[in-house]
């Protein structure tokens, strides 16, 4: 009875594990990302082709009304303003529709953008058509992208640092890692960890 | 027995249906484990046949989570009328592990949170109207905690919430999320349903027809 018991455990962990295994849509570490075309809060529009002298790209889907993303805000200000004259500048990119999400409306975008004084580009996402490509699910998400021949690969997805609450508190800064492991020429060591961010509206 | 592995192997059905709309890699173990389920349970029979039910109906393990007493709280949150008990993740993991007869409605949501509000009352409805049936649902906030005395405890009140509300407070959300499910990117809403069987995670939100729906499926 107990080796049955067993049999059916092992067969439901298998089953578990076949459909955990399933690939989720959007990017994944090695692919090359798309550009785009999408409309900056100084009403025009850039694409990660304009950025002539940069070695690649911080892109960050992230909002105005989310928690995560304001706690999370000063620490995408300062990325931008320590990596962008090392080649990797912050694309910063509002996946959410406004129509859903009155607080990420185009209009409150440009208020933020200019009381917080962004030096970095804050996109919206119009037709919430370029977040699906990626595979943001939520804000704040990082795709590191490192420019080559081949177009731009992604180098790393997910969070910026180990804790949301206390930037003091950071024992592991997930994204700076990355960036100075690129710009050394290095391969990145923690390629995907995983945050809690608020879900998208699309 | 059988009536375990009947109910065990209808659960995997029904999951295969809900599985039809997902990728085809996942259907291919899950058949064969009926097809094996399905043989295991009729030499179950025949076995039954032969041998006196009584002399292994003592070897069905007992819930083995019984004795072990929940966790103590990292800190417990309160004013006059509610009580959270937080926990980082290591204690918040037992309420995401219980072996009885309960089936576990875990949610995952925040006061800030829009979908995850919109949808509270019909968590808040599963528990009351299924609460003789062994359904027991849990709030996980993941408020931050400086919101937890001015949003959270007020928010409780406010709405009279009477599902059992947990806060999680683990700032270092890499290294729990994948432990609550590996498919899980970490937005919220999200809800993890499980009972000593079976565990399903989801990354959406509901409405109060399509979560009735998935928890019959774990009867």
């Amino acid at each position: 009875m107990k080796t049955i018991k067993f049999l059916a455990m092992f067969v439901a962990i298998g089953a578990l594990a076949a459909f955990k295994s399933v690939a989720p849509v959007g990017y994944k570490v090695g692919d090359i990302a798309t550009d785009f075309s999408l409309k900056n809060v100084d009403g025009k529009n850039v694409s990660l082709k304009d950025f002539k002298s940069a070695k690649g790209y911080i892109v960050v889907f992230t909002c105005n009304h989310c928690p995560y993303a304001q706690a999370y805000e000063d620490r995408i200000i300062a990325l931008d303003k320590k990596y962008k004259s090392q080649g990797y500048p912050v694309i910063a990119i509002n996946p959410n529709n406004p129509e859903k999400q009155k607080d990420d409306s185009f209009a409150k975008m440009q208020e933020r953008a200019k009381d917080k004084k962004f030096a970095f580009p804050y996109l919206l996402d119009e037709g919430q058509k370029i977040f699906p490509q990626y595979g943001a699910t939520k804000t704040p998400h990082v795709y590191i992208l490192q420019k080559t021949a081949k177009g731009n690969v992604v180098k790393y997805i997910g969070a910026i640092d180990d804790n949301y609450e206390d930037a003091a508190a950071v024992k592991q800064k997930y994204v700076e890692n990355a960036v100075d492991a690129l710009v050394k020429g290095k391969e990145v060591t923690v390629k995907e960890t995983k945050a809690i961010g608020c879900s998208i509206k699309a | 027995m059988l009536k375990k592995l009947r109910a065990f192997i209808l659960g995997v059905i029904l999951d295969d249906y809900n599985f039809t709309t997902m990728r085809f890699t996942i259907k291919i173990p899950v058949i064969a484990g009926i097809i094996l389920l399905a043989t295991l349970s009729t030499s179950c029979k025949e076995k039954a046949d032969n041998i006196e039910v009584t002399t292994y109906e003592p070897q069905v393990p007992k819930a083995d989570t019984t004795a072990i007493q929940p966790p103590k709280p990292l800190k417990v949150y309160s004013n006059d009328t509610v009580s959270v008990n937080a926990y980082e993740y290591s204690g918040l993991e037992y309420y995401l592990k219980q072996k009885n007869d309960t089936t576990y409605v875990v949610n995952f949501w925040a006061t800030w949170c829009v979908p995850c509000v919109e949808e509270l009352p019909h968590f808040e409805k599963i528990n009351a109207k299924y609460k003789e049936n062994k359904i027991k649902v849990i709030l996980v906030s993941l408020d931050m905690a400086k919101m937890v005395e001015t949003k959270l405890l007020p928010f409780i009140n406010q709405k009279q919430l009477k599902s059992q509300v947990l806060l999680l407070r683990d700032p270092d959300a890499d290294s729990w999320i994948p432990k609550v499910d590996s498919t899980w990117s970490g937005a919220i809403p999200a809800t993890l349903i499980y009972n000593k069987d079976m565990r399903k995670f989801y990354e959406r939100s509901f409405t109060y027809d399509e979560l009735e729906k998935e928890i019959s499926n774990f009867k």
